[in-house]
């Protein structure tokens, strides 16, 4: 068993006031210092097997059509060793 | 690891248990060694201990509870009544309507968003188990001091918690209150309604018949949700290389019980279950024993069938999971094949985990071992009963001769026009759309009135246009004053919104939010509460049909107000003909119905402008709160009357205004002689309501009134665009609007 | 023979009861679609309810888009049957693609549930026809994802063709349903596609079709009107 992480984050144009909402809790909590906050999902995906160049082909597949999406979101797909 | 078997437990008679650890008395366990004739298992000690809780068994408040059966009025209309999930009443045309309020206090205070949520799903699984369609939700809601740092933390997770899950499941919510009392910071009060609809061929009741029969747990997976008390029993019976915390906050999943909605429906359409029961507080151990005490009495489950989302859970915790979205039906085995499809349809989980037994015993299996034998009813139904100590509080002389009638009066017309816009702008008075626009009111396409509207509306017969309605009210510092009459202002109040809407107000289902039992001075007012609301609901002609008691609702030695939340439901023939409360209609003359007093003890004005609470409640007269209920059901059918609003917080003048701001009209009122404009604009009599009269009906309606011998004092016209009282002082609409609507959004936006 | 107009019922799928009923207030024959069916059951065109299929989980409308019956409406609108998407539906004719753009959390992050205002941008569509080009409507609005973006690209392309179904009216009092209630780009309410089959919006005009219900008014039954005109007068 192999795991592959994916990483769904909004695109940096497009407005995220999840992530501003926790940016402006920040300074009321004492944390200080955060200039920007982006709110994104992780995908934790325990892969049967090993991981080859066709298996991560196939999960760069789906995270294209159906984990993200393209119009509003970028994906990073890599393997947790 | 050893496993805590019957057999093990008869062998060991001896060994220490943690009852205390679990809540229980030592003449509780006692009782329970009793029963069974050795000691309980582990499992055992599980079901008695979380069964016997205050919570699941009502130990204290049963004995006052006896009284809404006792005094309970010939009701043609009731189809069951209490001790069900919910009651059930006949709207004509064959249809019943079932309904219930609930509490979820405690669990909101810890984690708001997830409290409000499962309190969402619970009620409404409760109406699902009577063989109804869920068709609307409302939210009575108390939170402390509006600008209190932990409010901001509390009301908007309750808030989002009741939209996120309630807007999910696609029933529209239709009404409920939002009430602000620094006696609720450290202990909210979150009750939420649901009203379910079924042919009467359809009721179906919890419990387990028919030897053979199989039992099916359906829905989602057991995992360890709000077991935390019981993990010390998992702890003892098992090793530690468990997780060592399990979660005592449960936490909801709306999809799955849209899904189990649709799913039970199909089931209940199908007629393929004998008994069905919702998995709540206690899960398993409550759905059994109660399942298979209201049968027979047999029962045999195979605990180790059940699916579950964490494969370390003990037996024990397994009984008391509190896993969200499910339930257990009683299933014939010929149809065990044809339910099982209809699950798989709907995606949702089905494992058939036992079955209903010759004999009187419900036996529970861990892989093969018996790990559970017990009479079931000594669980569900013989728990303990108290007699707790009460006594009328030492403080209640002092707080009732603290008379608001003697508070200093506006000195001149500018004040009282101040005192009134500080009024409407009051958290409590004040508009609550940024709270409920977060509630979806239009699913389902049956809706006819919802909130700001004195009562939740909605059709249940497209073609013959029958409608239910339903309102909650409750007062805390009425009931603080004198528990017998707030909790009877509570329930006059909900009658009189029901009429108002138009319908006619059938029956009562209540939640009733108090201190600790343990304190003779709460247990009194929750005598007397309960004393207060069984009287009216006999004189009023409408039966108590089930409900719930909240105890323990306090910050230390500090009690809330006591607090009787009623929800009164009524029937409409026609929802066509139903009475909102806008004036939208220039000219249209006022009308004022019942008697006017000076009554302010307890009332809004005296928090807003004094911070004061003392004095006597507003008097209560039920016949009275009939007849106005009568004139307001007959003139609404015979198309008298435009619109009506029932008086109560803030008196006449927080009506008016509600009333112009929801048409886009103003008004302009004149003090009826013999009263003082102070007095007619804030007095909080009950009994009361305004009224918008077409001037065509006049005549018809001031006879009509006439001749039943209500009070109806003309006091102004629909016209305008401010609020104007004669001789006094005018409020212009946009000036009023802003007031009542700001507040809100700016204490929490 | 009157004309036959499905309505998806997806798992979590809230609105479709209603959608059936306004698609019958407006004289048509109400076919429901099951989301595991690939078989439209021959009808003329299909709406997809609103609601929170799968829980609005991944996205809202993303698992939905992938399920049996939507093969079939994806093709079956490429070659021009009348589809309307209304809320959910909307985000699932996004995710498909089959409508360009996204919907994204209300920009306030609270669920809105409010009495609507609508002005009619392009009463060309398939479903938009029996309005008036410029007129008002009012319908409810109720979701949590209801911000509509895409690229500037796609929003000049949307404006120059007038593919702007519906914008949020401007001005006037927010307690009266004016304004843009979730930040939508360009104040857009709804669109169509290039050929005027495919149409979603977010606001329901399936709650807007019987006096005394819901809103009070019959704004929206518009849109079952104006389809099933089209479909008989095609027939």
């Amino acid at each position: 068993m192999a795991r592959v992480v994916v990483d769904v984050m909004l695109k940096p144009e497009i407005l995220d006031p999840q992530g501003q909402a926790v940016q402006r809790a920040l300074p009321r909590l004492g944390f200080d210092g955060i200039a920007d906050v982006r709110q994104g999902k992780r995908f934790e995906l325990e892969v049967d097997g090993t991981v080859d160049d066709a298996a991560l082909a196939r999960i760069h597949e789906m995270a294209e059509t159906f984990l993200a999406n393209t119009v509003i979101e970028d994906f990073v797909v890599r393997v947790e060793s | 690891m050893t496993l805590d078997t019957v057999k093990h437990a008869s062998g060991t008679p001896d060994a220490e248990q943690p009852w205390r650890e679990l809540g229980l008395k030592e003449d509780e366990y006692a009782r329970i060694r009793e029963i069974l004739g050795r000691r309980p298992t582990g499992a055992e000690l599980a079901m008695y201990s979380v069964m016997w809780s205050e919570h699941c068994s009502y130990k204290s408040s049963k004995v006052h509870l006896r009284q809404f059966g006792e005094k309970a009025p010939e009701n043609d209309a009731l189809l069951v009544g209490i001790g069900e999930n919910a009651g059930v009443v006949d709207v004509g045309q064959g249809y019943a309507v079932t309904f219930k309020v609930e509490s979820h206090n405690h669990p909101s205070y810890i984690e708001p968003y997830q409290g409000a949520a499962t309190g969402v799903g619970g009620i409404v699984r409760d109406i699902l188990a009577m063989g109804a369609r869920p068709v609307a939700v409302v939210d009575p809601l108390r939170f402390g001091a509006p600008d209190h740092p932990d409010t901001r933390r509390v009301l908007p997770g309750v808030v989002a918690g009741i939209g996120g899950y309630g807007n999910c499941l696609g029933l529209p919510n239709i009404g409920g209150e939002v009430v602000f009392d620094s006696c609720y910071q450290g202990n909210p009060l979150v009750n939420a309604g649901c009203i379910g609809v079924m042919k009467h061929e359809d009721i179906h009741l919890a419990k387990a018949s028919g030897p053979g029969n199989k039992v099916i747990l359906y829905g989602a997976r057991t995992g360890g949700d709000g077991i935390g008390g019981v993990s010390v029993l998992a702890s003892e019976t098992f090793d530690d290389s468990k997780p060592a915390k399990r979660p005592a906050v449960q936490v909801g999943d709306p999809f799955q019980e849209k899904l189990l909605i649709e799913c039970t429906l199909e089931i209940f359409r199908e007629k393929l279950v004998a008994g069905i029961q919702d998995l709540g507080g206690a899960g398993l151990s409550c759905a059994t024993s109660e399942l298979a005490s209201a049968g027979s009495g047999g029962m045999r489950v195979e605990l180790d069938r059940v699916h579950l989302r964490d494969a370390t859970l003990s037996p024990e915790e397994i009984l008391m999971s509190e896993s969200q979205e499910r339930m257990c039906a009683i299933v014939e085995p010929d149809k065990v094949e044809r339910f099982l499809a209809i699950c798989e349809k709907w995606d949702v989980i089905a494992t058939v985990i036992g079955e209903v037994t010759e004999g009187e015993r419900l036996e529970i299996y861990w892989h093969g071992e018996q790990i559970v034998d017990v009479p079931p009813r000594t669980v569900a139904h013989e728990g303990p009963v108290y007699e707790r100590p009460y006594a009328r509080p030492s403080w209640q002389d002092a707080l009732q001769a603290d008379d608001a009638n003697a508070l200093p009066r506006p000195a001149d017309a500018e004040e009282l026009r101040a005192q009134v816009l500080r009024l409407v702008a009051s958290p409590n008075q004040a508009s609550k759309a940024w709270i409920t626009d977060q509630y979806d009111r239009f699913v389902q396409g049956n809706t006819v009135l919802a909130q700001p509207e004195d009562a939740g509306m909605v059709r249940i017969d497209e073609e013959s246009n029958l409608g239910v309605a339903m309102a909650t009210d409750g007062n805390g510092r009425y009931a603080k004053l004198d528990p017998y009459t707030g909790a009877q202002l509570a329930l006059a109040e909900a009658y009189r919104n029901v009429a108002a809407s138009g319908a006619r107000p059938l029956a009562v289902s209540d939640c009733l939010n108090f201190g600790s039992p343990e304190d003779p001075d709460v247990m009194w007012q929750f005598a007397e509460a309960t004393r207060g609301l069984a009287d009216a609901c006999q004189t009023l002609g409408t039966p108590v049909t089930g409900g719930n008691v909240s105890l323990y609702n306090q910050t230390g030695e500090t009690a809330i107000h006591p607090t009787p939340v009623v929800a009164v439901l009524g029937v409409i023939d026609d929802v066509t003909r139903r009475t909102p409360i806008a004036f939208a209609e220039e000219g249209q003359l006022l009308y004022l119905l019942g008697d006017t007093r000076e009554e302010f003890g307890g009332s809004a004005w005296s928090q807003v402008v004094h911070d004061h609470l003392g004095g006597l409640p507003p008097a209560v007269d039920l016949d009275r709160e009939r007849l106005l209920a009568e004139i307001l059901i007959s003139a609404s059918r015979d198309g008298m009357i435009d619109a009506a609003h029932d008086l109560s917080d803030g008196g006449l003048v927080q009506a008016v205004a509600e009333s112009c701001l929801r048409g886009g009209k103003g008004a302009r009122l004149v003090v009826p002689d013999g009263l003082d404009a102070f007095t007619f604009l804030l007095s909080e009599s009950a009994g009361r309501a305004v009224v918008a009269v077409p001037r065509s009906e006049e005549l018809r309606f001031t006879d009509m009134c006439g001749a039943r011998g209500l009070p109806a004092t003309r006091i102004g016209v629909v016209d305008g665009d401010a609020v104007e009282v004669q001789g006094a002082f005018g409020i212009p609409l946009d000036e009023l609007r802003a007031a009542h609507e700001e507040t809100i959004p700016g204490l929490l936006a | 023979m009157t004309s036959r107009i499905g309505v998806v019922t997806f798992p979590g799928t809230l609105d479709d009861q209603d959608a059936l009923r306004a698609v019958r207030v407006a004289g048509a024959e109400a076919v429901p679609l099951w989301h595991r069916d690939r078989d439209l059951h021959q009808v003329d065109a299909v709406v997809l309810a609103g609601g929170f299929s799968y829980g609005d989980y991944l996205r809202a409308g993303a698992i939905s888009r992938f399920s049996p019956v939507m093969e079939t409406i994806i093709e079956q609108a490429k070659g021009g049957m009348p589809v309307l998407g209304i809320c959910n539906g909307f985000q699932i004719l996004t995710e498909a693609h089959l409508l360009p753009g996204a919907m994204l959390r209300n920009n306030h992050l609270h669920f809105i549930c409010r009495d609507q205002r609508l002005t009619v941008e392009n009463a060309a569509t398939a479903w938009t026809a029996d309005y008036e080009q410029g007129q008002e409507i009012s319908v409810p609005l109720k979701n949590m994802d209801g911000r509509y973006t895409a690229d500037e690209r796609t929003l000049d392309e949307l404006e120059a063709e007038g593919r702007v179904a519906f914008r949020y009216t401007a001005g006037g009092n927010a307690a009266d349903g004016y304004g843009n209630p979730n930040g939508s780009l360009r104040d857009i309410a709804g669109i169509t596609n290039a050929a005027g089959n495919v149409v979603g919006l977010m606001p329901h005009p399936e709650h807007a079709v019987e006096p005394l219900i819901g809103t009070g008014g019959t704004d929206g039954l518009g849109f079952f009107t104006s389809i099933l005109k089209k479909l008989v007068s095609a027939s």
